[in-house]
């Protein structure tokens, strides 16, 4: 079996998304009983690659070796009966279940009897402890699964994993939601699984988790592999300059704002929920676009939904052109010139079954419900709904086919410019973009930067959560950067740089260990 | 290209299509059918039903479910057949009550239904049951309360009568030639099309169950939405009760029982969407008029009238079977 160095090989493979080629002739090389880190950017291709690799998407071009072999996947079952196994970054356990169920789902042991498969609860508990036991991994096997923590159902994927009987496991940002001492009892389990020579592809962000467990780290960028280094021989610094390097030229329109004096002033803003945001202070001043960076997990898309009202806090305070303001709810936020486009577009954005033209009014009617009513009786005046839905389409310029498309049937560009004029047209003070470039094609995300450029010359507040480098850094004027629900400090455009960015993202120390 | 387009129509007309083939079918069995006599009767028996439907398309467009419109029915059969009784019936339910105006007792079943309506509206959106549960749960209360308050003596479970004239003319009579019920069917028809279609409030119950997370961000208050569809269901279920009350000249508690299931089915196989967000009047209105038409077409053709039964549960799966296609395309 083990007659290749690589156990997989993957060979110039291209992958095109309407807009984009998330994969430009990427090859990747994996080591059996290695950890092969890969990094880049958000965006950058890691995660499209690995779907390739598991049967999720169907690459466009090139192909997947295993042990030397060419190998077709062209779904996850596929892919594991090739002995690869992908942890994601969501898990979906089955929760009322318990351990040894779980691990064994779909294969349960069991022994025939009268013509009826009963379930061999000896042998599924021997099994179970057999494969906790290759990979150190201390869990009672009766145990309900609901009953652990989010850390110990990610150890239970790799378990089954184990059990199925994978060469490669892949781990998609496996300590996102992970404290320090449960990435520990990961990094104890990946070290184990490696003597069991099994190869290991990490994604991750968090440089200093990859100096200290992976051997190989590749690096994409743009869709394109950047090149492969051993761990041994790269530096933080090197790392990020090689995610980064790019010329940042014209990615972003030229700035054309000034800010001015202070607009909006938020102070100890301290969440109900102890894990979640505490005592974050900033101000933002008219005509500034302020960046908030942080990594997966730093509470900043919390944080701006506490200020949107969509959200419980316990204390904290917001003044508006220096007057105090109480927001319980999102239509005070609104009425007090808010806006807010959310990070998740299909959960929190579009109402999918509704029009183009619903979806931009949907706001703005609610607020002021005359404005689009004639005279008298208060029923919608169709003709004034059209012509503002119609006027952010052409200022937007927002490609559909008519203003009754439903939106859903629209590319996930054009519906992020539909949520935009949604806002637009309540001609707010304060817009909040919650990574408002994510998922769409590099065309569409010029147009927003411009936008946002135009409203920060206007002498509006643009307030933009981002985890694109990139974006934070060429449009921001000031950046807060949080880690963990804390502010980790807050920096002038003059001295930004992607380390210092980086540092403090990761400089806040988890907290809630100490508690 | 042509044949395509073909088929699309089929497809997005199919209940049209299904109806008049249905009254073709019939009516080439028993051509008597086709007479304004039997039309006006399968919509005078409709209209409970419309009302029924319409308030339920209405829950089901913000994204929810009124399990409890049979059973509100009944009720408003019930409270309004107490109280529109005549002063010299022998079995009066309420020995000394006058004889009251034909309004008081439809107001006070209306009246019902609202409050029926605001407390599964406060369990489904503040205490987050879901709708299935929470109407299941309500509709078994509100039948206990119907057969313990009819049970009140003296009237001891007997079913009501003795309505007075002028209810029992809200019930059979018409002017210029067209019945009141079909009247008030489409009044409120006309009012759920106004309501949805021309009012911001109608706006909001589409963005509510089309998602309700965004429409939260959008600044809609979702509790209050919540609250007007499932108190306007409840309002005009109670008034349903009345009108079949009306109708029959009698009531008690077991009327309209099931209606609820009659009018999800009908707004989905009138287009409407179990996830939310999707639906319209005239689909609900001739998913009844369907249901109606097998009903009274049946027996008409004098087949056994179990056969509708069948033939129902034949269209509702074949109806959303060829919804989803629809969806499924379009992706």
């Amino acid at each position: 079996m083990e007659n290749s160095e690589y156990v997989l090989e993957v060979k110039e493979m291209e992958k095109f998304f309407p807009g984009v080629k998330a994969l430009d002739s990427v090859s990747l090389r994996v080591k059996q009983g290695t950890v092969h880190a890969l990094m880049g950017e958000n965006g950058a291709g890691k995660s499209t690659l690995m779907k390739c690799v598991y049967g999720i998407y169907s690459p466009d071009k090139g192909s997947i070796l295993i042990n030397g072999s060419k190998v077709s996947i062209s779904n996850p079952k596929n892919a594991m009966d090739l002995g690869i196994s992908m942890i994601h970054q969501e898990l979906h356990p089955v929760r009322p279940q318990n351990v040894s169920e779980n691990i064994f789902l779909g294969r349960i042991p069991y022994v025939k009897k009268m013509g009826i498969h009963w379930v061999d609860h000896q042998k599924l508990i021997n099994e179970t402890k057999e494969v906790f036991n290759k990979i150190g991994l201390t869990i009672d096997p009766k145990q309900k699964v609901s009953e652990l923590s989010s850390a110990y159902c990610q150890l239970l994927e790799i378990a089954r994993a184990v059990s199925i009987g994978a060469r490669i496991i892949i781990m998609d940002e496996p300590t996102s939601s992970l404290t320090e001492t449960e990435t520990e009892i990961l990094f104890k389990i990946i070290k184990q699984l490696k003597t069991e020579n099994v190869a290991i592809i990490y994604i991750s962000h968090k440089i200093d988790e990859i100096l200290q467990i992976s051997d190989d780290i590749t690096i994409m960028r743009d869709g394109k592999n950047v090149g492969t280094w051993k761990a041994s021989e790269t530096t933080t610094d090197s790392i990020v300059s090689k995610m980064v390097g790019r010329e940042m030229s014209n990615r972003f329109p030229p700035k054309s704002h000034k800010p001015g004096t202070e607009f909006l002033r938020v102070e100890g803003m301290t969440s109900t929920n102890p894990y979640s945001f505490q005592d974050i202070s900033f101000t933002v001043r008219k005509g500034e676009i302020f960046g908030i960076g942080g990594l997966v997990g730093s509470q900043r898309s919390e944080l701006i939904e506490a200020i949107f009202g969509l959200r419980e806090i316990s204390k904290g305070t917001i003044h508006i052109n220096g007057r105090e303001i109480v927001i319980k709810k999102p239509r005070d936020a609104i009425k007090n010139g808010m806006a807010l486009l959310t990070e998740d577009r299909r959960k929190t954005g579009i109402i999918g079954s509704s029009s183009v033209v619903d979806n931009t009014l949907i706001v703005q009617q609610n607020v002021n419900p005359k404005e689009f009513s004639r005279k008298g009786l208060h029923f919608i005046d169709y003709k004034k709904r059209n012509a503002a839905a119609q006027k952010y389409v052409d200022i937007l310029s927002i490609k559909t086919p008519a203003l009754k498309t439903i939106i859903q049937s629209l590319s996930g560009g054009t519906q992020q410019k539909v949520l935009l004029g949604r806002w637009l047209l309540t001609q707010p003070d304060i817009l909040i973009l919650d990574e408002p470039t994510r998922g769409i094609d590099v065309g569409a995300k010029y147009e927003i930067y411009e936008l946002m450029e135009e409203m920060a010359r206007n002498g509006k507040c643009v307030i933009m959560i981002s985890s694109e480098m990139p974006e934070l850094m060429g449009m921001s004027d000031r950046i807060m950067v949080m880690c963990e629900g804390h502010m980790s400090g807050i920096l002038e455009e003059s001295e930004v740089t992607d380390e210092k960015i980086m540092l403090l993202a990761s400089t806040y120390k988890d907290i809630r260990e100490e508690i | 290209m042509k044949k395509k387009s073909i088929s699309k129509y089929v497809v997005d007309y199919i209940l049209y299509i299904c109806l008049v083939f249905m009254i073709i079918i019939i009516a080439v069995i028993s051509p008597s059918f086709i007479s304004v006599r039997v039309l006006s009767d399968v919509l005078i028996q409709s209209a409970p039903k419309i009302l029924l439907a319409m308030g339920m398309l209405v829950v089901i467009i913000a994204g929810g479910m009124d399990m409890t419109v049979g059973r509100l029915a009944g009720l408003g059969a019930v409270i309004s057949g107490t109280l529109a009784q005549q002063a010299a019936y022998y079995l009066k339910f309420w020995v000394s009550l006058p004889e009251l105006p034909i309004w008081i007792p439809i107001a006070v079943s209306i009246i019902v239904g609202l409050v029926m309506g605001a407390i599964t509206g406060v369990i489904i959106s503040e205490y987050k049951v879901p709708a299935f549960l929470a109407g299941l749960g309500m509709q078994m209360i509100i039948y206990g309360a119907n057969l313990l308050f009819l049970k009140k003596a003296p009237n001891n479970s007997q079913p009501l009568a003795g309505f007075k004239e002028t209810f029992l003319k809200f019930g059979t009579g018409s002017i210029f030639g067209v019945s009141y019920l079909i009247i008030v069917a489409f009044v409120v028809m006309i009012f759920i099309f106004i309501l949805l279609n021309m009012t911001t409030l109608g706006k909001n119950i589409y963005a509510t169950g089309g998602n309700r997370e965004a429409a939260k961000v959008a600044g809609i208050n979702v509790f209050k939405v919540d609250m007007f569809v499932y108190m306007l269901s409840g309002a005009l279920a109670a008034l349903a009760g009345c009108m079949i009350a009306a109708r029959t000249g009698s009531a008690t508690a077991t009327y309209a029982e099931g209606y609820e299931m009659d009018a999800i089915a009908s707004c989905i196989i009138g287009g409407a969407s179990f996830a939310g967000g999707i639906g319209n009047v005239p689909g609900a209105f001739l998913g009844v008029i369907i249901f109606s038409v097998i009903n009274y077409g049946l027996t008409f053709v004098g087949l056994s009238s179990y056969w509708q039964y069948i033939v129902k549960g034949l269209i509702i799966i074949v109806a959303v079977a060829l919804d989803m296609r629809k969806y499924a395309s379009n992706k």
